[in-house]
């Protein structure tokens, strides 16, 4: 399970640097969303990996998986979702006054 | 039991989320009580934050918990001498953007200018106040998803687009953030900054690999914050793009960068710990290279705005060339030119704004007729370059001197700030004289008349008074530098004894959460069985963040 959640991580890492570097608008917002997911699972890695143990005191049981990095997730969640949605607003702002989607400034400086 | 004062230190927070919304809500059509209750909110802040310093000053950081949570399960807000000297910087900051954005007409130009304002208050004292690191990433967030509603404010096609550019590049900053944070957990199981502290201290030096990494992506997310090479990029289109007022609020913004190194590098990874120090080794030559590329770039800039942009790179540049020393003369001294460069930027901010607004051409660096209150413009633009470039009499002069006299040795940083400067001031020189004298000499069209005055604007007086109050601002720091450089010293101090803060957040915690726990357990016994009173001190962190 380790390599999986592992490659799984790189290569949605790898896939959203590189839809960030295309410099349109759609395909940055994909790749910002494939690199969220990507720090979540990496953020829910981080207190080792466990299936099927509680994260909270319970009786009977001896192994627990840690909550802390699930609270931490859970707001990055949250956080990045909101980030997305204003991220998608703002560009669809900029595409209808700039009638393009690129993401690059033409000309800066000389404005 | 915690009296008043003592939850004085969570106000900085609470005091701007309670008001943000109110001014969505309740008056959103009336900007009078906007303006009014945004001021209001802005002048009590200052004196909240005056206080908190006050308080500050007997040298004992004061400790905050949230829910009463102990330290290394709940979050914690920790009062020491830096924070309190933020806190302040910020206040002052927020009264004179908040006057000018009221005497410029800007926050009648798009909505929820000073709701949004308020958030960013919140985000920034938030960010200075926490004493946990991944309470540190949430308030990045607050001021982050603030500062973009703000960056836009008012809208137009190049706003946007900038606008664009800013929210991706601090997206990708914010995911370096979690990767950072989600290593040093891996690492360490921890994440209040005082436990880090504590248990890096303890790790032996062949153990500290994965943890390394952790310190240098976090580092990586202060720069981009800061605005170090290589990621200054962002800075100088958001802030030419951005509303003037904003731009001038946005100076504080790097210096949450630099707060971030500040506090990280002293505390967490210490300059002498084997993980510490390869900080140092990387910050000394990127803040060289952040001067000499921000200083130049005031001088290649084709406008004004771009100018003042670069200048803020390279007071960043000159400021971490000083506390990247991390000794305490280093950073009393980085720390004064802290607040010296913020309060300066500011100004120039607002200053070159009133020229965008007066101007025809806007801020391009071309002859011009002149312009309504040309000559007084020219004055004010005058002395903020002045503080800028680092002349005396202003404090830039001083702090400079300080910087040099704590890198005492280091020949090619006296020669990069010295060069610096003179390039600095040449660029100064160049926009100023280009677009205040010479003015003079083009002739007037028909029909060229200068641009009156925005309907929107119902005074120029007040715009003045928050430029001017930041340039006097600054000459009370220059004529009180001697009490100002004690307190520096006395924050370095500070942040180069550790213990203390580490003791303070948790000293006893542990002792603490037992007794809590075992008086909850007694005062449950008679309904519950005591074991449901463990679960108390263990799984919290949910409800904090």
């Amino acid at each position: 399970m380790e390599a999986l959640v592992a490659s799984a991580i790189g290569v949605m890492t790898a896939a959203g640097v590189y839809m960030i570097l295309r410099m349109r608008v759609f395909p940055v917002v994909v790749g910002m969303s494939m690199l969220s997911y990507a720090v979540n699972i990496f953020l829910f890695a981080s207190g080792r990996l466990a299936v099927n143990q509680p994260p909270i005191l319970r009786d009977g049981v001896t192994q627990y998986t840690d909550p802390i990095p699930q609270a931490l997730v859970l707001t990055a969640i949250v956080i990045s979702f909101g980030m997305t949605a204003v991220v998608v607003m703002l560009s669809l702002g900029a595409f209808i006054e700039a009638g393009d989607d690129h993401i690059d400034l033409d000309g800066e400086g000389d404005k | 039991m915690l009296g008043f004062f003592d939850h004085l230190i969570i106000a900085p927070v609470v005091l701007p989320a309670f008001f943000a919304p109110l001014m969505v809500l309740w008056m959103r059509f009336d900007t009078v009580s906007q303006r009014v209750f945004s001021v209001a909110a802005m002048v009590f802040m200052l004196g909240i934050a005056i206080t908190l310093a006050v308080d500050a000053a007997s040298g004992v950081p004061e400790v905050y918990r949230l829910g009463n949570w102990e330290a290394p399960f709940g979050i914690v807000l920790v009062l020491d001498k830096l924070s309190a000297l933020m806190l302040v910087l910020t206040a002052v900051l927020g009264l004179a953007v908040t006057l000018y954005a009221i005497g410029s007409g800007w926050d009648r130009r798009g909505w929820h200018f000073h709701s949004l304002l308020q958030f960013q208050m919140m985000g920034i004292n938030g960010a200075f106040l926490t004493g946990d690191a991944f309470n540190l990433f949430v308030f990045f967030e607050v001021l982050l998803i603030a500062s973009y509603g703000l960056m836009i404010h008012a809208g137009g096609r190049d706003r946007l687009k900038a606008g664009v550019q800013y929210v991706v590049y601090n997206l990708a900053g914010s995911t370096l953030f979690l990767f950072a944070l989600g290593t040093i957990y891996a690492t360490m199981g921890t994440l209040n900054m005082a436990d880090l502290a504590d248990k890096v201290a303890q790790m032996p030096a062949n153990e500290t690999g994965l943890l390394r990494v952790g310190a240098v992506l976090l580092m990586l997310v202060f720069a981009v914050k800061a605005a170090l090479v290589p990621f200054q990029f962002w800075l100088p289109a958001t802030y030419t793009n951005a509303p003037g007022v904003v731009a001038a609020l946005f100076a504080i913004m790097t210096k949450v960068g630099v707060y971030g190194i500040i506090r990280v590098y002293t505390l967490i990874f210490t300059p002498d710990s084997p993980v510490g120090t390869l900080a140092a080794e990387v910050l000394i030559p990127v803040a060289g290279i952040t001067l000499i590329v921000g200083m130049v770039g005031i001088l290649g800039a084709r406008d004004m705005g771009r100018a003042v942009a670069y200048s803020v790179i390279g007071s960043v540049g000159t400021m971490m060339l000083a506390l990247a020393q991390f000794t305490p003369a280093g950073t009393a001294a980085g720390l004064y030119y802290l607040v010296h460069s913020t309060l300066v930027a500011a100004a120039l901010f607002l200053i070159v704004d009133m020229v965008r607004e007066r101007r025809k051409g806007g801020l391009a660096l071309v002859a011009e007729a002149p312009f309504r209150q040309n000559g007084l413009l020219a004055a004010l633009f005058f002395a903020g370059a002045i503080g800028m470039a680092g002349m005396p009499p202003l404090s830039g002069f001083l702090g400079k001197l300080m910087i040099m006299d704590a890198t005492r040795g280091q020949w090619w940083i006296w020669a990069a700030i010295l060069i610096t400067s003179l390039i600095a001031i040449l660029g100064f020189a160049r926009a100023g004289s280009t677009v205040f004298w010479k003015s003079y000499g083009t002739q007037v069209e028909e029909g060229d008349a200068p641009l009156p005055r925005p309907p929107e604007a119902p005074s120029d007086a007040l715009a003045y008074v928050a430029a001017v109050g930041l340039l006097l601002a600054l000459a009370a720091w220059t004529v009180f530098a001697a009490p100002a450089t004690r307190y520096m010293q006395g924050v370095a101090q500070q942040l180069y004894t550790p213990d203390v803060y580490i003791s303070a957040v948790m000293d006893g915690a542990y002792a603490r959460a037992e007794a809590a726990a075992e008086a909850a357990a007694h005062h449950d016994e008679p309904d519950h069985p005591a074991d449901d009173a463990h679960v108390a001190p263990a799984g919290d962190d949910a409800s904090g963040h």
